[in-house]
């Protein structure tokens, strides 16, 4: 399992980069998820969202997911890339993955990598 | 109904596993005063006279394929159904088999599927099909919950054209309630007389869906293309319910822009039985396959390089969706599906054209013998496919009685849903009815 030290987790799995604004799935959810097969971004550029609203809708041939967003904030710019090319979050999702970006805002409640990681070997048993 | 049978030894085996001593300590969580109440049945009969007095029961029933000339359409329709469709569909593999959750053990199922999907897309000129809803209105209702999901909620107003089957406005209201739309042009007291640009004006930036039917509800016929063109320069989808038999012969759904085609698949090897169980047919573009209710089965190859089939999408299931499912009504009328794959697959191309021209030539023959009885007359005159409304020189209900004791099952009564048509049936032909059998009409209401 990967979790970059300079990106912020939430407890449902979505990642925050605090530098950039970035936000998107971690790689333990993509992972569980297995094969992600369609992502439909549920927000648009010049939105607001707040901690905990769903920003994206995930489905892998197993199951579908909410995403929901690590901060709060004005929606700077969206992925549209994904639409396309869905496993790009089973690929890269810290990178090409990333979903959408929020300006300005603070994030909600997170966990730092260290305690991610712990975090998610606790729920792998 | 299989009767399984159970030996005391089985039975202790069982209470044993539960941890009970006696069947009494097993419902012993229900009070002894409500374990046997007092039912208020009939003294028992013996299997002979059960029998006897079912099919006493059942003689008393007329049908159309023993007692009466039928007219009646209105929505479900009497063709006919090859021999080979029953045998099909009594097959233990098909008969026995629920909604394929395990494709591994249901292939015979999925393929089935596979192909009643691939028919239908030909048919509707649509990219994909569900693997079919209950009937025509609740798979019309779920072309609303397509296009709200489609929307997320930020468009609220659908547009039915007061000409959609009265039923199936009823149904989409049911099904609407609670979900706060704007609903435009279901007046059953507007013009009827107008095409569906009357329906443009309704549509605006808020609007979801609009629906209309195909041919309409008076079985007239209108091309719809300028209205979609109309409802996509707002943003807004369209939805046509439409007859599988008339699209046979008609312009398809999808070459006039269609987004959304579904309908009643009855008239696909259906008898009318009391009304169901019928299968509702439910197609869209690929854009829209992520907010489609039900089932989607795909083709593959599995790890051996042989042919199979799969549940390809079901996105918005429960097994998927867990709580957030938001299919609700997405029930899969397999052996139905099954019935009409048949169906298509058995008539074949030319078999399909063939009975769509029977009834296309029959009803227009009939429309003109009734119009020239004194007082008769249509009351439309746009063109139609198998069924017309008939001006009656008397209220319906009075002309269908008439009828009924001669041995005919009239039209559908059109002052029941259209207050403006008191003396108005809507008649409908297909390739059952005889030359004979439309002479016999006439003769008959002649005499009235």
């Amino acid at each position: 399992m990967n979790a970059p030290s300079n990106l912020k987790y939430t407890k449902s799995d979505e990642w925050f980069d605090p530098a950039s604004g970035a936000a998107g799935i971690t790689d333990y959810a993509q992972s569980q998820l297995s094969d992600i097969v369609f992502v439909e971004i549920l927000v648009e550029e010049g939105e607001d969202v707040e901690v905990g609203k769903p920003i994206a809708s995930v489905e892998s041939v197993k199951a579908s997911a909410e995403i929901y967003s690590p901060a709060a904030g004005k929606v700077s710019a969206v992925n549209k890339g994904l639409s396309d090319a869905p496993e790009t979050l089973n690929t890269d999702p810290f990178g090409e993955g990333w979903m959408i970006k929020v300006e300005g805002g603070a994030a909600g409640e997170v966990m730092d990598a260290a305690e991610y990681e712990k975090y998610c070997e606790g729920r792998s048993h | 109904m299989t009767y399984i049978p159970i030996s005391p030894a089985e039975r202790d085996a069982m209470l044993k596993t539960v941890g009970v001593k006696s069947l009494d300590d097993l419902f012993d969580a229900v009070p002894a005063k409500h374990r046997f109440p007092k039912l208020d049945l009939p003294p028992a009969l013996t299997e002979m006279e059960a029998a006897a007095h079912l099919a006493d029961m059942a003689s008393s029933n007329e049908n159309v394929r023993e007692h009466l000339i039928s007219f009646l359409g209105a929505g479900a329709y009497n063709h006919y159904v090859p021999s080979v469709v029953d045998h099909m569909l009594r097959r233990g593999e098909f008969y026995t088999a629920y909604t394929p959750y395990q494709p591994e053990i249901s292939q015979g199922t999925l393929q089935a599927i596979f192909e009643y999907q691939s028919l239908m897309t030909n048919l509707t000129g649509m990219d994909v099909s569900n693997a079919s809803h209950y009937d025509g209105a609740t798979a019309t209702a779920e072309a609303v919950n397509l296009a709200y999901a489609q929307f997320r909620g930020k468009r609220r107003k659908i547009v039915i054209s007061p000409t959609v089957h009265p039923q199936y406005r009823e149904v989409i209201r049911t099904y609407s309630q609670g979900m706060g739309l704007e609903e435009a042009g279901d007046d059953p007291s507007a013009d009827l007389e107008v095409g569906p640009e009357a329906l443009t004006s309704l549509i605006d930036e808020n609007t979801m869906l609009v629906i209309v039917q195909y041919p309409d509800f008076f079985g007239r016929i209108h091309d719809y293309t300028k209205l979609i063109e109309d409802a996509h320069a707002k943003g807004s989808l369209v939805c046509i319910v439409a007859n599988p038999t008339a699209l046979i012969m008609l312009k398809s759904p999808g070459d006039m822009g269609a987004d959304i085609v579904v309908g009643e698949a009855q008239p696909f090897g259906i008898p009318l039985w009391y009304g169901g169980p019928y299968l509702g047919f439910f197609t869209t573009r690929k854009s829209y396959v992520h907010k489609m209710a039900g089932r989607l089965v795909g083709e593959t190859v599995d790890n051996r390089g042989q042919r199979s089939y799969v549940l390809t999408l079901t996105a918005r299931e429960q097994h998927i969706k867990r709580e957030r499912a938001t299919s609700n009504i997405c029930t899969n009328q397999g052996l139905l599906a099954l019935a009409s794959a048949v169906y298509m697959s058995t008539l074949g191309k030319q078999g399909l054209q063939e009975v769509a021209n029977l009834c296309y030539q029959k009803a227009h023959y009939a429309a003109g013998e009734l119009s020239k009885i004194d007082g008769f007359g249509l009351c439309f005159m746009e063109p139609f496919f198998h069924e017309f409304v008939l001006c009656t020189p008397k209220p319906a209900g009075e002309v269908n009685q008439y009828l009924l004791d001669n041995g005919i099952l009239g039209g559908y009564d059109l002052s029941k849903d259209y207050p403006a048509l008191q003396n108005h049936i809507l008649v409908a032909v297909t390739e059952m009815n005889s030359k004979d059998e439309i002479d016999t009409l006439v003769e008959v209401l002649k005499e009235m």
